[in-house]
């Protein structure tokens, strides 16, 4: 099985990149609900990253790479950009509060930390990764 | 993702038919930003056929929610497939906005 992908910068590869985990992780003895969870939390990133990171230019590639290693799941997603998506002033967001103020983004974070164990950001220079740990066991 | 619409005199019933995500969710966006949806008393949301929603597609709703309920709409969800209401779980949103399971009891509402 292909443990890798690159796509180019653009929102139309959400679904290539959603399919691609759901793919992987079909064969791994796992529930529904459990790989939509993991589907949505690396959608949500590589959402963030295409917008927000790379600004939707579809010169610019992300890569993603995926492992299954004693029953921990990790994703690795690149790319190499001078500007870095990390949510290091991570807060968690009040939702009723964004209902009342009619805020349309926001959550996706939240999403992120609620499911996966642990979500780490790393730059060094124009070399951005992110990882993303579950434990399937 | 495609949105189907059906209309009667005071409930507008919207089939989302798809994946909401950051790039579909545009389109939902466009179809509850319409001033005329607030005329309705009722707003239905079949979710039978939608089968995944991110954070883009629960923003549009959230960014909705308060202008309905100002403007005396009722928003309820039915049919939802589990995978998706476990979204709205993970978030709480389950408590904050109205979800039933089938048509005739978001009729009844």
């Amino acid at each position: 099985m292909k443990h890798a992908i690159r796509i180019s910068c653009t929102r139309r590869n959400l679904k290539v990149v959603r399919d691609f985990v759901s793919d992987f992780l079909t064969n791994q003895n796992l529930s529904e609900l459990t790989i939509n969870q993991i589907v949505l939390a690396v959608d949500e990133v590589v959402a963030n990253l295409i917008i927000h990171g790379n600004g939707e230019d579809e010169s610019q590639f992300l890569d993603v790479r995926v492992q299954l290693l004693n029953k921990e799941f990790s994703i690795e997603l690149e790319d190499k950009n001078l500007t870095s998506y990390s949510p290091s002033s991570y807060q968690e967001p009040d939702l009723q509060e964004y209902v009342r103020i009619g805020k349309k983004g926001g959550v996706g974070m939240m999403l992120v930390n609620r499911i996966m164990d642990r979500v780490e950001f790393t730059t060094h220079g124009t070399h951005n990764l992110c990882r993303l740990y579950k434990n399937l066991a | 993702m495609k949105i189907t619409q059906h209309a009667t005199e005071s409930t507008l019933t919207l089939s989302l038919d798809g994946e909401l995500d950051a790039s579909s969710s545009v389109l939902l966006d466009t179809e509850l930003s319409k001033p005329e949806i607030l005329r309705n008393q009722k707003v239905l949301i079949d979710c039978r056929q939608l089968n995944y929603i991110s954070s883009a597609g629960l923003g549009v709703f959230i960014s909705h929610l308060q202008s309905f309920q100002d403007a005396g709409v009722k928003l309820v969800f039915f049919n939802m497939q589990e995978k998706v209401h476990n979204v709205f779980e993970i978030l709480g949103l389950d408590s904050l906005m109205t979800i039933v399971p089938s048509e005739a009891e978001a009729e009844a509402i």
